[in-house]
């Protein structure tokens, strides 16, 4: 986020005037009504449910270690992912409430993993930054910045291997992008024309660290130095969003074309729950983004005027969303803990079958 | 039985998995054009074209982290580290992903991933290529640790690493890559996790791996030459799954145990063999442990000094006599 009120001015101005354009691209124009909603119901639920979360974590006391809120960024996860086809595949770091409900997870395992319970998508080995779900094609969840990124590039080397159209959409945080692994990843990317889109969610900072005082350059532009293709779209419009990524998601696809995309988003809570964020950026500022470009209330904007929504719709998208987030809290308070018995599962494909086990030996030591 | 180097014996085990399996890959640098920087895979590109051999630029971190991505959905990656004292530069993926996304997914993820190279030292190319890791891989739950010494060995075991559901790492060493060794030309398998006492004795039982094994075979037979003394040799073949279970059999036979290792010695395999071997034998023991390490520094250059600085037959003679003092 640029905190120079001239350019803030320049781009709210100019995505107003680009509003109209995205809606009436094809990727857009030929959603149904139905599909619309979806989307708007999609992003209430993951705020809804992180809003939920973070009730518990604060005031329950019910979840440990970190939570990183995707509060404010909703359009991006659920933009890219309502895109993906059954070949494609997504993978991202430790903000990933968002995109596991964007492809599709149920939230009651993913509160349940939150609190650390057996019943969680990770059966509470995870935690919060580890969300897995292989059946959705979706791959995690990743801890350390910028370590999933040569993960995706495989995840697209295993995808042209086999000879299939599907893309690898590979996220990372504006954090990231100054890792060695991440260039690395552009590199073979580029070199092997892997069906990879790398996406960069800018949210303008890296944990307390402003764009400005972390990364020399433009962001995605750095895709140039590999050959690779790249852009940039805001990313509180979900039609943007679509627009822009439809297109590098095609060429991915059809011509096994690698590319960087820059999203600019913005979360309005701090990195992680626990840390104060109050030291790099303002509450003006904060209250500017949400007030001007909220992803929830600028599509449920879009949508109202398009005759999609009406006032009874959009509080019953907000009252079942809310209700949900419940049931996964309820769910989660009456689920059991893993037993000491389970630290050692799951460990080792050969020990959880044991049938099939054709080494010998020790795998685990006291 | 033909006799064939430790090297032919691993690009055999390559060939015949590339042949059986096409989900099969091999990646890594110079692997293919240049024909390995070692030669091990010397004529792969030739046989299997270049979607199954395949060249990567020097990027470790970049493409080991690519091929276990690969690995997760389904395609099986032979990386070769040209020295796994590069697996530094890699860590992250190896350790942080490898070792953990399977526990972390709730056992939903698996990479069937194997990453090989040379790990030792005793080259002369000093501290920064002369590293084995295999105590600091071990210690990571998840991933399984192979060091063979033989090129019988060495066949049987990577094959079986090739099929494994679990990500292993296979450590080789470029001075037994010349060493020649009976290997049977029909196909076979030796489980990971399995021991094998390599000589038999009642003195003195060496627990080791690797290069060694070999090491300790030469001390052994003069120590029943010139000092009368039986040893039996104990060759782990894999750190991770451990067979303990050969190594106490043995310690209850001979009484007295020397752990031979190409290890800085802290915290190194022989502690944690050392702390079994008390713990589940202290019975049958007749006198401390004893271990022969690497001189505890990094690797030296100098050439004649590094072989005193790593095991060698007479370092091993003289802590054998030791340990029957």
């Amino acid at each position: 986020m640029s905190k120079k009120p001239s350019a803030t001015a320049e781009k709210k101005a100019d995505s107003t005037a680009k509003d109209a354009g995205h809606g009436r691209a094809p990727v857009n124009a030929s959603l149904s009504r139905e599909d619309k909603i979806e989307l708007y119901r999609k992003m209430v639920r993951i705020r809804r449910f992180e809003e939920r979360s973070l009730r518990a974590y604060q005031a329950g006391k019910k979840i440990g270690g970190f939570l990183h809120l995707y509060i404010g960024q909703e359009a991006v996860a659920v933009g890219c992912c309502s895109l993906m086809g059954k070949d494609d595949h997504v993978i991202t770091a430790y903000r990933d409430h968002g995109h596991a409900i964007a492809v599709g997870m149920d939230t009651k395992p993913l509160m349940a993993e939150l609190y650390g319970k057996a019943t969680g998508c990770s059966k509470g080995k995870g935690g919060s930054m580890h969300y897995f779900d292989p059946s959705r094609n979706y791959w995690g969840g990743h801890g350390i910045v910028g370590g999933q990124v040569p993960l995706g590039t495989g995840l697209a080397y295993a995808i042209k291997y086999k000879g299939l159209k599907g893309a690898a959409m590979t996220f990372m945080g504006d954090g990231a992008v100054n890792q060695g692994a991440v260039h690395e990843a552009y590199n073979l990317a580029a070199l092997w024309q892997l069906p990879v889109v790398f996406v960069i969610e800018n949210n303008g900072y890296s944990m307390g660290t402003s764009q400005e005082r972390s990364s020399a350059g433009d962001l995605a532009k750095r895709a140039e130095g590999y050959h690779m293709a790249w852009g940039q779209c805001d990313g509180h419009d979900v039609y943007e969003v679509r627009a822009t990524m439809d297109k590098f998601l095609r060429a991915a696809r059809e011509e096994s074309k690698p590319a960087v995309v820059e999203i600019r988003t913005y979360r309005y809570r701090g990195h992680s729950v626990a840390d104060p964020d109050n030291t790099y950026r303002t509450r003006a500022e904060i209250e500017e983004y949400r007030r001007t470009k909220d992803p929830i209330q600028v599509f449920q904007d879009k949508l109202t005027a398009e005759g999609v929504l009406d006032a009874a719709l959009i509080e019953k998208i907000d009252t079942e969303a809310r209700t949900e987030a419940d049931v996964s809290i309820d769910f989660s308070e009456a689920s059991p803990f893993p037993t000491v018995d389970d630290i050692q599962k799951d460990v080792y494909w050969e020990a959880d079958n044991p049938a099939e086990r054709k080494s010998q030996g020790r795998l685990f030591f006291d | 039985m033909p006799l064939i180097t430790y090297r032919e014996a691993i690009r055999h085990a390559l060939a015949e998995e590339l042949q059986r399996d096409a989900n099969v890959v091999v990646l890594g640098e110079e692997v293919a054009q240049f024909n390995g920087a070692y030669k091990v895979t010397e004529g792969l590109l030739e046989k299997f074209g270049p979607k199954r051999i395949v060249d990567t630029p020097i990027s470790e971190a970049g493409f080991i982290g690519m091929g276990l991505g690969a690995s997760m959905l389904g395609i099986r990656p032979v990386m070769e580290l040209m020295f796994w004292s590069f697996y530094s530069v890699a860590f992250d993926q190896i350790l942080n992903n490898a070792a953990n996304v399977r526990y972390m997914s709730g056992g939903q993820i698996n990479c069937p991933i194997v990453i090989r190279g040379p790990a030792n030292g005793g080259t002369n190319v000093g501290a920064t290529h002369s590293h084995t890791p295999e105590n600091v891989l071990a210690n990571h739950p998840g991933v399984k640790v192979v060091v063979p010494a033989t090129p019988y060995d060495a066949k049987g075991l990577l094959k079986s690493a090739i099929r494994d559901n679990d990500p292993v790492f296979f450590l080789e060493n470029t001075i037994l890559y010349g060493d020649k060794g009976e290997v049977p030309e029909a196909e076979y398998l030796i489980p990971l996790g399995k021991a094998e006492v390599k000589r038999e004795g009642t003195d003195l039982t060496i627990v080791t791996y690797g290069r060694c094994v070999i090491h300790s075979l030469k001390a052994a037979e003069i120590l029943e030459k010139e000092h009368d003394v039986s040893v039996e040799i104990v060759d782990l073949r894999c750190i991770r799954p451990l067979d303990i279970d050969t190594v106490l059999a043995s310690v209850a036979k001979t009484n007295r145990v020397l752990i031979v290792e190409e290890q800085k010695p802290f915290a190194s395999v022989g502690s944690q063999l050392a702390y079994m071997i008390q713990r589940e034998a202290f019975d049958h023991l007749d006198a401390p442990i004893h271990r022969l390490a690497t001189v505890d520094a990094p690797a030296i250059y100098s050439p004649p000094v590094e072989t005193e600085q790593l095991p060698n037959p007479q370092r091993i003679i003289k802590a054998a006599i030791e340990a029957l003092a």
